[in-house]
């Protein structure tokens, strides 16, 4: 049965199974293009956006898998977390709304940023110290598991803390028009998407690839005895990863919070997405993430928002799987990741 | 005779116990109503139709514990085959297809009902059968991965029937599991006429008096039944060669073991449990529907067998219980002990990240179990070489691979 699956995935079969599908849906985007060029690009604004949104959090899965291999289911919880947090603080501590002045919005952004995200910095490394640690020789198994216990445990704390209703923040970032381009229109808070991701993604890239710690990062990663015999502090490592992980969650909760409204329980499902979107770019592999990120978006939001030949927003959660099932199946390593499993 | 006597002691400690623990649960309707009459604990005395779904709930994770404790891969998406499960007694046993009119060995039904009527019995067999082919269609593409992936790739299918399920009610115009409506009455298990004058058992449960103590000594038998199995399989050739893969998948390999074959037939034997299980609480409760199959049920099964220990039968039937009691009536019941004495707090609210403490603490602090297994703890206290089996550094043999961090 094992040679056969893999005289399966060796043969060209594969290959042209890839390339067909590859070229299905690049026949309904052309289609879809074709039946409503202006509809189409509309559409692929939203998928623009959520891309990033998912991208930031999908970040956090690899960073994490890429130096423990350990899947953090609790993650996307934290990511949900830290949106209802946010949303308070927005909403009760800074009361910004829509009458609040340019500079107090920014002002009010920059603050809530900084805040949450060295907030949930302690948090996600907390997280790491009280349940992740003491199993880390522990079989694999094992970690993955607490990591299930803990998604629930900080799912309920959300729970407890604000109820099963939505919550959401008032429109401080106007929804209107900010520019438009041969009529597709680009709202105020879908640019404020861009413009906070894209420094994050700036900082996180100077962090990994510049600093002392960002090659550390990467050291531990690639083997934590040759790291820890090089005079790494590898617990600090591990424990910097998480820091960064969750302040990556929280910067997403901010900038989804300006476009949706969210309750205790919309991380477990942003979370499965995102890590989709990790395993496709190839986890461990930082661009990858991203990449795979944008690709999950606009698929999500071709799906949900076209109308040419679209199974629509009902099958989106089976087309994502889907997605992830056939990655793992035939391109484990994902689209960007090397032959390896190190390497962040 | 002193010689004699020797030998059987080891025997009836090994058999005492368990026989004392099925007395007492076969008799359990018998003494229920006065138990719930005594004292202090009488409140807490789960009634007979509670007792039914934990039983159920314990068979389930009996089944899971062949695919997580004996052969070590967590499967997230139990729940899928829960759902296979209630939808084949939804398909062969209610007026779904009203396109055809087919009985065979129903009772409770009349003949000229429209839509396919089976024997429930026949159905828990059909039900194992397509579940378990179900389970071997997800195992063969994901056992390959290791652990981690295969954990997060059986969530994917845990995600992905429920949808199927809930938006199957127009599938290119055919109606298959009715939407979100679920498919209801489902026809109840009986023994019919014959059976009945002939060895007085009952023709139908539904429309018997003792319905409740009828569903509750059927369950107790199916339970049985998975329980006999699982023991028996553990100690045969089948279950050996999961323990060694759990235990090092190169050694196993290197002895001969057929990994794959092997690890699917875990996959494909836990299904099976899982999908009787699912196909008689369908017919407990007379529906299927899609609302009851979600991701947290899969936890809440796998809490069961953590709880109790990772490869323990008994272990798997003591977290079923006892999970199983808190999830049905317990919380509920010390929610409003707890409200009487003043305290605000709604325990099944938080039922969930109960459970997830559970596992945490669990996990943290007596990481085999309540009923720990005698392997399994040597294998906790000196690690096992649990290193992934499909290591993308390189693409040969299931067995060639590094030591990963080690």
């Amino acid at each position: 049965m094992t040679s056969a699956l893999d005289r399966i995935r060796r043969s060209g079969f594969v290959a042209i199974l890839g390339y067909a599908v590859v070229a299905v849906v690049l026949v309904w985007m052309i289609g879809n293009i074709i039946e409503g060029p202006q509809q189409f690009f509309q559409v692929a604004t939203i998928g623009l956006t959520n891309g990033l949104i998912f991208g930031l959090v999908a970040l956090g899965y690899t960073l994490v898998y890429g130096i423990l291999q350990l899947i953090n289911f609790a993650h996307g919880d934290v990511f949900a977390l830290a949106g209802l947090v946010s949303s308070s603080l927005i909403v009760s501590a800074l009361g910004l709304d829509g009458d609040t002045a340019v500079i107090g919005i920014v002002g009010g952004m920059l603050l809530t940023l900084v805040l949450m995200m060295s907030f949930f910095a302690v948090i996600n490394a907390t997280i790491e110290f009280v349940a992740y640690r003491r199993l880390r020789s522990a079989p694999r198994l094992a970690a993955l598991i607490t990591a299930v216990g803990m998604s629930f445990i900080v799912q309920n704390i959300s729970l407890a803390l604000y109820n099963v209703n939505f919550h959401s923040v008032p429109n401080f970032i106007p929804r209107s028009e900010a520019f438009s381009l041969a009529g597709v229109s680009f709202s105020w808070n879908k640019l404020a998407v861009i413009v906070i991701t894209l420094p994050v993604l700036a900082l996180l890239t100077w962090f990994v690839t510049s600093t002392r710690q960002g090659k550390a990062m990467r050291a531990v990663a690639q083997d934590p005895e040759a790291a820890a015999m090089m005079g790494i502090n590898v617990n600090r490592t591990i424990s910097v990863t998480f820091a960064i992980a969750g302040s990556l969650a929280a910067a997403a909760a901010i900038v989804y919070l300006l476009q949706f409204n969210m309750r205790y329980d919309t991380g477990f499902e942003l979370g499965l997405i995102a890590f989709t979107a990790a395993v496709l770019g190839g986890i461990g592999n930082l661009t990858g993430a991203v990449l795979g990120a944008m690709i999950i978006g606009f698929i999500q939001a071709f799906n949900e928002g076209l109308g040419w030949y679209t199974p629509g927003s009902d099958w989106t959660r089976s087309i994502v799987f889907g997605i992830l099932i056939a990655i793992l199946v035939f391109r484990p390593e994902g689209l960007l990741g090397e032959r390896t499993p190190e390497g962040a | 005779m002193n010689e004699r006597l020797a030998q059987l002691q080891p025997h009836l400690r090994s058999w005492g116990l368990p026989a004392v623990v099925v007395a007492l649960g076969v008799l359990y309707p018998w003494y229920v109503e006065s138990l719930a009459e005594a004292p202090l604990i009488g409140e807490f005395v789960p009634a007979l139709g509670s007792m039914v779904i934990m039983i159920v709930f314990t068979m389930m994770a009996v089944g899971l514990n062949i695919v997580m404790g004996y052969a070590g891969l967590l499967d997230l998406g139990y729940v899928a085959f829960y759902a296979v499960g209630a939808y084949t007694a939804a398909w062969f046993a209610s007026q779904h297809f009203e396109q055809v009119t087919f009985h065979f060995g129903s009772t409770g039904v009349s003949e000229e009902t429209v839509g396919i009527h089976l024997s429930i019995w026949l159905i828990l067999i059909i039900a194992g059968a397509l579940t378990a082919v179900a389970g071997i269609l997800i195992g063969l593409p994901t056992l390959r991965l290791r652990g981690d992936y295969l954990a997060i790739v059986t969530l994917g299918f845990g995600e992905i029937i429920p949808q199927f399920v809930r938006n199957g009610d127009n599938l290119f115009g055919f109606d298959l599991t009715h939407g979100t409506f679920g498919i209801s009455p489902i026809d109840s298990p009986g023994f019919g006429e014959t059976l009945n004058s002939a060895l007085s058992l009952p023709v139908n449960y539904q429309q018997s008096f003792d319905r409740a103590r009828l569903f509750y000594l059927t369950a107790v038998v199916l339970l049985l039944i998975t329980v006999f199995c699982s023991v028996r399989l553990r100690d045969s050739r089948l279950g050996r060669a999961w323990i060694a893969i759990r235990e090092d998948e190169t050694a196993a390999a290197a002895m001969g073991i057929p990994l794959m074959r092997t690890k699917t037939w875990a996959y494909a034997i836990g299904a099976f449990f899982g999908g009787v299980a699912g196909a008689f609480y369908a017919s407990f409760k007379s529906g299927a529907f899609p609302a009851d199959f979600y991701f947290n049920i899969s936890v809440f099964l796998t809490c069961m067998v953590i709880l109790g220990g990772l490869g323990s039968v008994w272990g798997a039937l003591l977290g079923g219980m006892v999970l199983g009691y808190l999830n049905v009536e317990g919380l509920a019941k010390i929610g409003s002990e707890l409200n009487a004495a003043g305290i605000e707090f709604e325990p099944t609210k938080y039922q969930f990240g109960i459970y997830g403490l559970i596992i945490v603490l669990v996990m943290l602090f007596r990481p085999t179990g309540l009923i720990s297994e005698r392997r399994h703890r040597e294998e906790m206290e000196h690690g096992v070489a649990d290193a992934p089996t499909y290591d993308v550094t390189v693409e040969a043999s299931d067995t060639d691979r590094e030591r990963a961090n080690d």
